[in-house]
């Protein structure tokens, strides 16, 4: 019954969307949204407690945290609109997020004056439905973990002097970059990399949807490109299908399509690469013409990062496949692998700090092959 | 009159001279109307703005082209004006967000909220959207990066971002994966040579193989750089036949020399000596990551190949503490000592690991 109920609003709210946006120039990402919190994947746990609040209309300050892609947004917003349905919505529920400018004077002054009105009397919502329509506002601060100390800290008093008409959302990637005294006052959810059944569901859902024709090894490229990021592996395939639909005739979706617009250097020029470092590589049939390639030494190794820079690939990017190809190697001992992974770790550390890309490629190149060839 | 870069600068994507498989799918993106928004990384030199150019023609039409200067004035959360200078035609604007330095999050959050409220009214626009190109988005620091994050996403129906940056690393995650990624690389000796003798015909004179050959040789993928050297080298001697020397800035003449000082002798007098010329390049606004990397590089290329390895490590690790650091000179100065002491220790085989 429940379910039934929930169908028939989503079908109704997707036409109050359709009213503001094209459908058709809306990403992915926004349209395929959970409408209800039922449609949220994966997330079991968070969801069982929230269908609860639905019923009982009583909720706590909540914490949603969680790697980026896991549906914390969706699932408050999916929350806040069953609750208040679309015509209460617009005054019962603030989203802020690091787009608007959040610095201790909006905290003092916006969110202040929004969490001291009364919630306006319910007004009958105009598609027939009934929404429980809780007395109190919900104020969502998506991306808490961008907003300054000083502005959590004016925080703390305004969530307890108005608990009683205003509940508060906080979603953030690191809880721990929420103060003590902010995350004490909220009941925490932690939101789980989706595993790769329920995104692959979720994507063959959405592709049967937009009826773009992919088969199973380009869900599992996705999928492992994206690295349990739903909206990563959304937005890819979106692009994708933006790709090969633009050619005529239509071109069937490669695995290999989705690595280039992931920006994913191709394996063979990272095993290229890690064959002059003297990392071994094993893969049968190649061997004769990788046997020309000279390893190891100083002038091949500059040779090979100054390739790689004029390619273009990101120096980020190329660390993270070279990481993961000497980690999984077969025979490395562990040594040997424990040196190459402190120098991945000073390489991006760099990296973040802004450092000269060749410079540090090609650092990192040397001292691999030291650490390999020793 | 302009300069040729600019003057033979393809202004259609059919007239660009390769990456056909890249020109081809932003034709077709452009005439899909579904447009997504845009990461272009690449090299410098490699056509990344050429590329762009040619993308918003095919979108909207040779008016992209009428550009006007306009100089807007920000204000900074401490009440400072900011004033920015954008490019806009009636259908895109083009920002370098690097002008406004610290500030650059209000710039990026006022701007785009201003064009993603307001609609196109011109009926007989080609798109109803604006585009938004952000150069060196790469130097955007990470403030601003967050603010871009939802209004991608919010405000797609009336905008669409082209981002242009040398390289992916130093984006956040969140914004990569918003964005169709167009990686734009350098182009190889063949088709450089074919653009140089493109460029040649259309200014009316031949182009000597061996000429273009050294030219694209001392460019190292940089097309504008090729172009740029072309056009010195035909003002010097029309003819270009005969020997011909490709003059090295000034700059680098000057790294050159700093190195072979550094490999020539180690000693106190010495590095003061080296440091005078730090200074002098320093002042003269070189950046001091291209200089160490310039010296390094010629350093390397002189000394024994046991030692190359430790001088690029200590070139990578002092250029990340320059980043870091208020003062370049002290690294760049620490660097030569390092590299000296290092030097000395190869010759002499005294081992001083325990200063370190």
């Amino acid at each position: 019954m429940a379910s039934n109920f929930f169908a028939t609003k989503s079908s109704s709210n997707k036409n109050s969307v359709k009213q503001t946006v094209e459908p058709a120039l809306q990403p992915w990402v926004e349209k395929y949204r959970p409408k209800t919190i039922d449609d949220v994947s994966a997330q079991e746990h968070t969801v069982a407690v929230l269908q609860k609040t639905l019923t009982s209309t009583n909720l706590p300050h909540m914490l949603f945290y969680g790697p980026p892609g896991t549906g914390k947004t969706s699932t408050i917003l999916a929350l806040s609109r069953q609750l208040f349905g679309p015509d209460n919505f617009r005054n019962r529920v603030l989203e802020l997020n690091a787009s608007d400018e959040r610095g201790i004077s909006i905290v003092r002054e916006k969110i202040k004056n929004f969490a001291r009105q009364t919630p306006r009397a319910q007004t009958t919502a105009s598609d027939g439905k009934v929404y429980p329509c809780p007395p109190y506002k919900i104020i969502i601060l998506d991306e808490a973990d961008s907003m300054t100390q000083d502005a959590q800290g004016a925080l703390r008093r305004i969530m307890e002097t108005y608990a009683r008409i205003t509940r508060f959302c906080l979603v953030c990637n690191y809880v721990t970059r929420i103060i003590e005294p902010l995350a004490s006052r909220c009941s925490k959810f932690r939101f789980t990399p989706l595993d790769s059944e329920s995104s692959s569901l979720r994507l063959s859902h959405i592709a049967q949807q937009e009826n773009v024709p992919i088969n199973k090894s380009v869900i599992d490229a996705l999928i492992s490109t994206s690295s349990g990021d739903l909206r990563r592996a959304i937005t890819y395939l979106q692009s994708a299908s933006r790709l090969s639909s633009s050619t005529t005739p239509p071109t069937p979706i490669q695995p290999l399509d989705i690595q280039e617009i992931a920006g994913v250097v191709p394996d063979g020029v990272i095993q290229n690469f890690a064959r002059i470092l003297g990392v071994e590589i094993d893969e049968g049939m190649d061997i004769d013409d990788s046997s020309q390639q000279k390893t190891g030494g100083f002038e091949p190794i500059r040779k090979q990062v100054k390739f790689l820079m004029r390619e273009g690939y990101s120096a980020g990017q190329i660390i993270t496949q070279l990481h993961d190809l000497v980690i999984f190697h077969p025979t490395l001992n562990g040594r040997k692998k424990s040196a190459c992974a402190l120098v991945f770790a000073e390489a991006d550390k760099a990296l973040c700090d802004g450092a000269d890309e060749e410079l540090w490629v090609l650092e990192v190149g040397l001292r691999v092959h030291k650490a390999v060839s020793s | 009159m302009s300069l040729w870069v600019d003057q033979y600068r393809p202004r259609t994507l059919d007239s660009l001279h390769y990456h056909q498989g890249l020109s081809d799918r932003l034709k077709s993106l452009a005439a899909s109307g579904d447009f997504p928004h845009m990461l272009f990384y690449g090299p410098s030199g490699a056509g990344k703005k050429t590329r762009i150019s040619c993308t918003l023609r095919q979108l909207f039409g040779p008016g992209v082209e009428k550009l006007k200067i306009d100089q807007r004035v920000f204000l900074s959360p401490s009440k400072r004006k900011l004033e920015i200078n954008i490019v806009q035609s009636n259908y895109h604007l083009e920002i370098t967000p690097s002008e406004a330095g610290n500030y650059d999050r209000v710039v990026i959050q006022e701007l785009l909220k201003e064009i993603a409220q307001t609609q196109q009214v011109d009926l007989s626009a080609k798109q109803r959207f604006k585009v938004v190109v952000i150069n060196e988005a790469d130097s955007l620091s990470r403030d601003a990066q967050a603010a871009l994050r939802r209004t991608m996403e919010k405000y797609m129906s009336n905008m669409r971002i082209i981002l242009c940056a040398n390289s992916t690393s130093r984006l956040i995650a969140p914004i990569k994966s918003r964005c169709l990624l167009m990686r734009v690389a350098a182009p190889s000796v063949d088709e450089m040579n074919t653009v140089m003798q493109f460029v040649a015909k259309r200014a009316g004179f031949d182009l000597p193989p061996d000429a273009a050959d050294k030219i694209v040789e001392d460019s190292g993928g940089n097309l504008r750089k090729a172009i740029l050297v072309l056009e010195a080298l035909k003002m010097q001697s029309p003819d270009l036949t005969g020997p011909l020397s490709i003059a090295k800035p000034d700059w680098e003449v000057y790294c050159h020399k700093v190195a072979d000082l550094i490999v020539s002798e180690q000693s106190p007098a010495r590095v003061m000596e080296v440091r005078a010329k730090f200074y002098e390049l320093l002042s003269h606004c070189i950046p001091p990551t291209i200089i160490l990397k310039t010296v390094a590089e010629r350093v390397v290329e002189r000394v024994d190949e046991a030692l190359k390895a430790d001088i690029i490590h200590w070139a990578a690790l002092y250029e990340v503490r320059m980043r870091n650091g208020n003062k370049k000179i002290y690294h760049l100065e620490a660097w030569v000592v390092k590299v000296m002491s290092l030097y000395k220790q190869f010759f002499y085989n005294i081992d001083m690991s325990e200063f370190d």
